[in-house]
């Protein structure tokens, strides 16, 4: 008889249990979903338009996505040519990393060869490197074919946002998803094939 | 596992009194057997302020104290934060709910005598708590920034530069600027996020400290400690744990579904719990037409008003409002009668506390109308019953006529 | 007796409350037929909404992609609200005329209505919408019986048509009294219900305001019911536990 009621007051105090855990984690989930980036986080997120048909050649413009730095460059003819030719220097230099659309895998890493679209932030701890095309300045050797240089541990990259060997940054930079829209317009954070 | 388990529990214990602090306020805590429906309300005030610490605090994420922003930052909260209208109900709920329940708690100490020898500091600090929640209201409800928020605010600080010779520096002092500004909100924000919810944590601590050491009361009003087995322990008396945690855990349930369904289908209760002037933007050029408090503050508004200016002076009403609230904090002193228990006590003391529940209920709602002569003298009326309920006790509760209490508790 | 006391005095407390406030301003107001969950209307008030209020008050609180709550989608809403190219669906809705222009023209600043039916009651606007008449006295050519003297003109003029203020003396009471002088498009092809073709407009109009005021209540009517379910649940499980453990006292 003992056992008995034991055993129904255990049923009851696991079944209790199990629904206190529910009742926990409905009650939890609303508290942390809220932490969440809110809707006006989101609609500052949406995608950005940029007008690149002003960025002279060699040149490279800003834009804010995410509230994060895009940068989006012109490449002239000769940038593009020694794009290719410090390949033993670099870490992934055929992008095999998925740090990029699967339409930017290429050895540019664009869409159009002369724009490059970049994530303005450093794969290492988040800096956002600085610009330097000029081609072997004397702080950065000789060999510097034009790219970005971080100046919070060091980091370098090539023009194609490629990461070196022997710096913090582990991969390349990001290549956003992104997308032209119209001659010398592209909408960046948006890459869906239906026009906007 | 288990084993690991108990060894884990044998390390914290050796350094900190774990087990022993379960024992002694719940496993070993004698609480007397015969609590009836009164005896929810404390566990549920408990409760109450846990979730409004919990909700307040991630509301204060989103908010932004500032008169510019302030408006605008509830509505964030309310439609793009996510579940964000949950986290903000749940707190403007949970306000009114509070005072429901502190009532209920209230109303309970009072019909069996719960504020009565050896109690009277449970009660007092009991009253502290009151009144610092009171405080915590009024200020959390400037906070949304409303019309309601703006002029609730103004009118109640106002009642300050009644004061005579200081009041005029006072009400500046109070504002930090010579009317309610941002200033104000600013530092309303602080004491109510901050200063207040934190004494509100130490004093309810030692409310169950002092109750945990004088023990409950119960529906009968009779000592249960003057029955002990041969080990102490009280005969009319069960452990707190399990039996009155699973009791109380079926009332706060029960509470919760009452809480929900507010949330869900009725969070601004008619415009009692939310105003419906508190959703046009504060606006100093432009006073509502009818303001009236929060419901849980219009008794005591009630009697401000009931009260006539005397010499031109709005002071008397504003003194009488004070010792409306603080007239409780004596009660202890007051009460004369043989028994505690309303079950033993006799008709006089009935019908008086009838009338005061009736004059303060009345009160509260007289407070929210609009004030005509009619209301006025009815106002008037009432202040002086919920006055004399306390002023005659002394006299009422000595003469009247007691039934004899029981030697041991009755289980009814 | 002792228990009746008791009961009375609970309900007397847990009744407060509920008591019904008076209505102060003493304006008769109709009553507004709202329902959330007539997605179809509220789609329909949010397109009135868009091309007849937004050119001049705006709902600073209220995002666009909040309309896919009611059924429309993102085509839908950039399409049927006609949203210029450069508004973006997670905008805000902002009126077409800025503030300063619109306190020129009105002598008001028009209200933000993101939360109006809160403010105001979805009763008081529907009535409101109803009952403007021409006045030649007011400055706008219009007045209002539910807002008299409102600086705003009738911005559903070509909808209802426009009404004459008739003071009817009844038993000695003066009642007013709004009959339609010139009848608007929605009477057009001799519709004969055109009123009540103006009064569902209406309430399609006051019906988005409603759900615009507080776009959750569609997400809590429906989450409520599982809330409180599971609570009631978890009750009868906890009433059993009770039990179980009290029955050891004796």
């Amino acid at each position: 008889m003992a056992d008995e009621v034991n055993l129904s007051k255990r049923r009851l105090l696991t079944a209790t249990t199990a629904g206190g855990v529910i009742a926990a984690a409905g009650v939890g989930a609303p508290f942390v979903l809220s932490l969440m980036p809110s809707e006006r986080s989101k609609a500052a997120g949406a995608p950005v338009e940029v007008d690149v048909s002003n960025v002279k050649p060699g040149t490279m413009t800003n834009a804010e996505w995410q509230g994060k730095p895009v940068w989006v460059v012109h490449r002239t003819k000769e940038m593009l040519d020694l794009l290719s030719k410090h390949d033993d220097k670099l870490v992934d230099p055929n992008s095999s990393v998925g740090q990029q659309p699967e339409y930017c895998n290429n050895p540019n890493r664009s869409i159009k060869p002369e724009y490059l679209v970049v994530l303005g932030v450093c794969t290492h701890l988040g800096c956002s490197p600085t610009f330097r095309p000029e081609v072997g300045p004397d702080d950065l050797g000789k060999d510097w074919p034009g790219g970005w240089f971080c100046p919070c541990h060091g980091s370098r990259f090539d023009l194609a946002a490629r990461v070196y060997k022997g710096v913090p940054a582990p991969t390349n930079l990001i290549i956003p998803p992104h997308k032209y829209v119209g001659e010398g317009r592209i909408l960046i954070g948006d890459d869906s094939k239906e026009p906007a | 596992m288990m084993k690991l388990l108990n060894g884990l529990l044998g390390w914290v214990d050796a350094r900190f009194p774990l087990v022993s602090s379960f024992k002694a306020h719940a496993s070993e805590y004698y609480a007397p057997k015969n609590f009836n429906f009164w005896y929810f309300f404390g566990s549920l005030a408990l409760v109450v302020l846990v979730i409004q610490i919990t909700s307040g605090i991630f509301l204060t994420m989103n908010y932004k104290p500032d008169a510019l922003f302030a408006f605008a930052s509830v509505e964030y909260i309310m439609r793009d934060v996510h579940w964000g209208w949950l986290l903000r109900y749940v707190h403007s709920t949970g306000a009114s709910m509070f005072f429901v329940v502190i009532y209920l708690h209230m109303f309970r100490g009072l019909i069996y005598g719960s504020y009565r020898k050896p109690r009277e500091l449970l009660w007092i600090i009991g009253m502290i708590i009151y009144l610092a929640l009171m405080g915590e209201a009024f200020m959390g409800y400037l906070l949304p920034w409303g019309q309601m928020s703006f002029w609730g605010a103004q009118v109640i600080v106002n009642l300050f530069s009644s004061v005579p010779i200081i009041g005029h520096d006072l009400a500046i002092l109070i504002r930090g600027d010579f009317v309610v500004s941002d200033t104000t909100l600013n530092r309303f924000f602080a004491l109510h996020v901050i200063a207040i919810p934190l004494i509100l944590v130490l004093i309810v601590a030692a409310h169950l400290i002092a109750l945990h050491e004088v023990g409950s009361n119960n529906p009968d009003g009779i000592e249960i400690k003057k029955h002990k087995d041969a080990n102490g322990i009280p005969l009319d008396g069960i452990p707190f744990h399990p039996y009155y945690t699973v009791k109380d855990g079926l009332g706060v349930i029960a509470f919760l579904i009452i809480f929900c369904a507010i949330i869900f289908y009725a969070p601004d209760m008619g415009g009692y719990f939310l105003e419906d002037n508190n959703f046009i933007p504060a606006n100093p050029m432009k006073t509502p037409e009818h303001i009236s408090p929060v419901w849980y503050f219009t008794p005591y508004y009630a009697i401000l008003r009931a009260v006539p200016p005397l010499f031109g002076s709005q002071f008397p009403g504003v003194v009488a409002m004070g010792i409306a609230t603080m007239i409780f904090f004596f009660l202890p002193w007051l009460d004369r009668g043989k028994v505690k228990s309303i079950r033993y006590r006799g008709p006089i003391y009935k019908t008086f506390l009838t009338l005061f529940a009736i004059s303060f209920v009345g009160l509260g709602w007289l407070g929210l109308m609009p004030s005509t002569p009619t209301y006025t003298v009815i106002s008037r009326i009432l202040s002086v019953v919920y006055f004399a309920f306390f002023l005659l006790m002394p006299w009422y509760t000595r003469i009247d006529k007691c039934k004899p209490e029981p030697d041991r508790v009755t289980s009814k | 007796m002792k228990v009746f006391n008791k009961l009375l005095i609970l309900v007397l407390l847990l009744s407060a409350p509920l008591m019904v406030q008076a209505n102060e301003s003493g304006v008769h107001l109709d009553k507004a037929p709202i329902d959330l969950q007539n997605t179809a209307s509220l789609q329909r008030g949010a397109i009135l909404f868009a091309s007849r209020c937004l050119a001049c008050h705006s709902a600073s609180y209220m995002r666009y992609n909040r309309l896919l709550d009611i059924g429309m989608t993102e085509k839908q809403i950039k399409k049927d609200l006609e949203l210029p190219e450069d508004i973006k669906l997670g905008s805000t809705m902002q009126s077409v005329m800025d503030s300063n222009s619109a306190k020129l023209a009105f002598g008001v600043t028009p209200p933000d209505l993101s939360v109006i039916a809160r403010s105001r009651s979805a009763d008081w606007l529907y009535s409101y919408m109803r009952s403007f008449y021409v006045d030649a006295k007011s400055a706008s050519g219009w007045n209002n019986t539910t807002f008299p003297n409102v600086a705003m003109p009738f911005p559903l003029a070509d909808l209802q048509g426009s009404q004459a203020l008739h003071l009817e003396n009844v038993n000695g009471h003066e009642l007013k009294k709004l009959v339609i002088e010139t009848p608007g498009t929605l009477c057009a092809d001799g519709n004969p219900s055109c009123a009540a073709a103006y009064d569902n407009t209406v309430a399609d109009l006051v019906n988005y305001l409603v759900f615009m005021s507080d776009p959750s209540k569609l997400v809590r009517a429906k989450l409520g019911y599982i809330v409180i379910g599971f609570l009631l649940l978890m009750f009868g499980l906890v009433y059993a536990l009770k039990k179980e453990v009290w029955k050891e006292l004796h």
